[in-house]
């Protein structure tokens, strides 16, 4: 029986090895992580943010989907040239809605965080289409197709489920119409009273310069238009050493 | 608040002691003079087989 | 029957991707599930002609399982070569951006692909590879679980082609390093257990009373990948049958999940399992014991604890709360000490043996890799600390640590075993070339210090631009002319990745060679040195 003992003890180790390494790298993660998700002073309360709109939503997965985050941030630091060159620093709150998050790591090309509103649509097709007609340093590529891609409309309340299910709080009236308010949204003749009274500020009327079409360009356009909008920042009320 | 002001100040007072005089610990037992041939054998592991 | 269940469950899995394509909710997904039902069919193909129904010979338990592995090296070369070749696309796209072809070979989709290429192809492979070539030989038993190797290999590589197809059509999550969807995910859990089951099993049937200390890296690496995996794609898709999803974190929660995960990639990916390799292949090619094993125990566990902390430096004068930022500032100024002990350690070994780096060239490039990883392990303490970081962080010179490490460390490291492995698995006498062997380093040396120092310059220059003043107080240089003045750097970064990815052709052929039994005629190296030795006559 003396070598079966031997053996568990064997047995035993090779276990305590792998409960010693996973005890010992779960710490950091736990001190680290978890209190941000329960600590109330980790994400300040500010006036004016909202989920987005189905078409600001959609235009966001064609930002992901094009991989603009590995040359774009979207997180200012509080530094004199930072808030001058980009505006405001971002705040914790701007991103709560954002799942997942779309800081980036590399500044290829300039910070996005409150790029809405700085430009016309016009300015963002043309850019879009062809970079270098509008920024001839610019090093970015083209992205013309989306003009004739048209947007995928049909099902897309399941995109807005799904948000909910992480937390983001569409109300069932606002998932009932999200297709509708994803075509009015682009429409410049359509009835847009809806979309204004769901989704406060949103940007109306057609993106891409050509309103016949909800296009690819449309929702891209128009989440670009509202990024770091939502925030009132002549009414924020800086809270001291809040960061 | 309170918890995390609580934990706060367990961390950066006994909780960094704890994990200092554990570390010490380990590097005591690893380096303690009887595992010297334990160690040689087990450093000769690789050698011994292709 | 040969393969008999393995048929029957691939077949299976193609018909289920044949009617993922017939009920696809997005076309990305339909043209994706259009690939693995290609595929998973030409798999089934292939099972069956190999199939047959004689009883199956029994496999000899003492023997070692080395197929895998052999297949493993030639997967580690393959897709090092595809992943050097991605990095040089992307790299001359930032230089001419004519070069982007949309939308399928745009930067930003070409990006992830390179980076889960050299990652998850080139590194994975050649840890799957080492480490089950490793635990047999330290534990002499063979693999665990019989076939379960094959799976994890063949997996391991559908998740390859799913994640580097997924990333062209455009399906990613944008979570750096963890770009792949929630269908991709779970298959790589799936293989990810099964790795651990063959690993940790082996471990269990050893032969030899201690667990030698490599098996502890690679180890507390497929454990911590796995929990890393699993927290950090936690997400609600969009539909079953759909590409898309949406992370369960948003946010500040959201980043520093993603920084932990990140982070650690490079911890638990790119650092510990590598440094299990330093601690097998060093000894065996300089044939002799670890400079000190009990410092390696010490060395494994501190590595291992400080680590995990270090992710939230990524994430400096963010809207991430200040106490974090600093702890993860305070770990990673703190790991600088493991690091260089183990550095420290690998080095020593070659004590009495440092002629060797003259000699052998194997022996160079770990000499290389060890100082890169000194190198790289010495920077990245300080790019965290947050004075440096507000100037280097959304910079090149980002870029340049991370190639540093990526090229100099894993990249020799990786290069310097599949050299050793080779004429070992295939029982060559020696490599089809030695001399090669050192062209491979020279210029793989030579592209890592062009590619570094282009981009430590354009990284700083970079930040001082962006945050340069006038005597009046206003900001200098438009962006757009801080991206201009990179154009230099990016052509030279280009330059320098030419020669590397040269380098990995170089190998690729001298390993082919070498498998298909060829031996190069030459002088062996460090023959001129004892011929002028040699008394006159």
């Amino acid at each position: 029986m003396a070598l079966l003992d031997k053996h568990a003890l064997l047995e035993r180790n090779a276990t305590l090895l792998l409960a010693g390494s996973l005890l010992v790298v779960t710490i950091g993660g736990i001190v680290e992580i978890a209190p941000l998700f329960y600590l109330d002073n980790t994400i300040e309360k500010v006036e004016g943010m909202r989920p987005y709109s189905p078409l600001e939503l959609a235009g966001r997965d064609v930002y992901i989907r094009e991989g603009c985050y590995v040359c774009h941030s979207q997180m200012i630091r509080p530094f004199r040239d930072e808030v001058e060159r980009y505006g405001h620093y971002s705040l914790a709150a701007e991103s709560m809605y954002d799942h997942p998050f779309q800081w980036g790591s590399k500044r290829t090309g300039p910070d996005l965080a409150r790029v809405g509103g700085r430009y016309s649509n016009e300015w963002h097709v043309q850019h879009l289409t062809d970079p270098r007609s509008v920024v001839p340093e610019s090093v970015m590529p083209s992205y013309a197709f989306l003009k004739d891609k048209p947007l995928d409309v049909k099902g897309f309340s399941t995109h807005l489920v799904a948000n909910t299910k992480v937390g983001v709080p569409y109300s069932d009236e606002m998932i009932a119409n999200a297709e509708a308010d994803m075509i009015a949204q682009a429409d410049p003749n359509a009835d847009t009273s809806g979309v204004e009274a769901r989704y406060p500020k949103a940007r109306l009327g057609d993106f891409d310069g050509n309103p016949q079409a909800l296009t690819e360009m449309d929702a891209l356009v128009a989440y670009m238009q509202m990024l770091g909008t939502l925030v009132d920042f002549s009414t924020y009320d800086e809270p001291a050493g809040r960061r | 608040m309170e918890l995390y002001t609580a934990l706060r100040h367990f961390a950066d007072s006994w909780g960094l002691l704890g994990m200092t005089l554990f570390f010490i610990g380990a590097v005591i037992f690893a380096f303690r003079p009887g595992s010297r041939k334990l160690a040689d054998e087990a450093a000769r592991i690789p050698l011994k087989d292709d | 029957m040969r393969f008999g269940t393995e048929i029957v469950a691939v077949g299976l899995f193609a018909f289920a991707a044949l009617m993922g394509v017939a009920f696809a909710a997005d076309e990305p997904f339909r043209q994706h599930m259009w690939v693995l039902f290609f595929v998973l069919t030409a798999a089934t193909v292939v099972l069956i002609r190999r199939t047959s129904f004689a009883p199956a010979a029994p496999a000899d338990p003492s023997a070692y399982l080395d197929e895998p592995i052999r297949y493993g090296v030639i997967a580690t070369v393959f897709w090092g070569v595809v992943g050097f070749l991605a990095g040089v696309v992307i790299a001359a796209q930032l230089a001419w951006p004519d070069l982007n072809v949309e939308p399928w070979f745009n930067f930003g989709r070409l990006r992830p692909l390179h980076t889960s290429a050299v990652i998850f192809a080139f590194g994975g492979n050649a840890l799957i590879a080492t480490s089950f070539y490793v635990v047999q030989r330290t534990c002499r038993a063979r693999l665990f679980g019989g076939n379960l190797a094959w799976f994890v290999f063949w997996g391991y590589q559908l998740f390859i082609v799913m994640a580097a197809t997924g990333y062209l059509l455009g399906i990613t999550q944008s979570r750096e390093y963890a770009e792949p969807e929630w269908y991709v995910d779970l298959l790589l859990t799936v293989v990810w257990v099964a790795y651990l089951v063959v690993f940790l099993g082996t471990i269990l049937r050893r032969r030899e009373p201690h667990i030698y200390v490599a098996n502890w890296f690679y180890l507390s690496f497929i454990i911590t990948i796995a929990m890393l995996h699993v927290i950090n794609n936690l997400a609600i898709p969009a539909s079953f049958l759909g590409s898309k999803s949406y992370s369960a974190f948003s946010g500040v929660q959201d980043a520093v999940t993603q920084w932990w995960y990140g982070h650690n990639a490079v911890a638990f990916f790119l650092t510990i399992p590598f440094l299990a390799m330093m601690y097998y292949f060093v000894p065996k090619q300089a044939d002799r014991p670890v400079y000190s094993y009990r410092l390696s125990i010490v060395h494994f566990w501190s590595i291992i604890f400080l680590y995990i902390w270090a992710g939230p430096h990524h994430l400096h004068y963010t809207a991430l709360p200040d106490w974090a930022q600093t702890l993860g500032m305070v770990f990673s100024i703190m790991l600088w000490m493991p690091s260089w002990g183990g550095m420290i350690n690998g080095l020593m070994t070659l004590q009495g043996a440092w002629d060797k780096i003259r000699t052998d060239p194997i022996i160079r490039m770990m000499v290389a890799a060890i100082a890169f990883y000194g190198m790289a392990t010495f920077e990245g303490p300080m790019l965290s600390i947050k004075a440096v970081n507000s100037l280097s962080h959304y910079t090149d010179w980002t870029i340049a640590h991370v190639h540093a490490g990526a090229l100099g460390w894993n990249g020799m490291i990786s290069f310097a075993a599949v050299y050793y492995l080779a004429p070992k698995l295939w029982n060559r006498e020696r490599l089809y070339s030695v001399r090669m062997v050192n062209w491979h380093f020279w210029l793989a040396t030579l592209g890592i210090v062009l590619y570094a120092a282009a981009m430590w310059v354009a990284g700083i220059q970079q930040g001082l631009m962006w945050r340069e003043y006038d005597e009046q107080g206003f900001l200098v240089y438009s962006f757009a002319e801080t991206v201009a003045a990179m154009l230099p750097y990016y052509v030279m970064r280009t330059f320098g990745g030419a020669l590397y990815l040269a380098g990995g052709i170089v190998m690729a052929f001298n390993i082919t060679m070498t498998i298909l039994g060829y031996q190069r005629e030459e002088a062996s190296i460090g023959a001129r040195a004892s011929v002028a030795l040699q008394p006159a006559e």
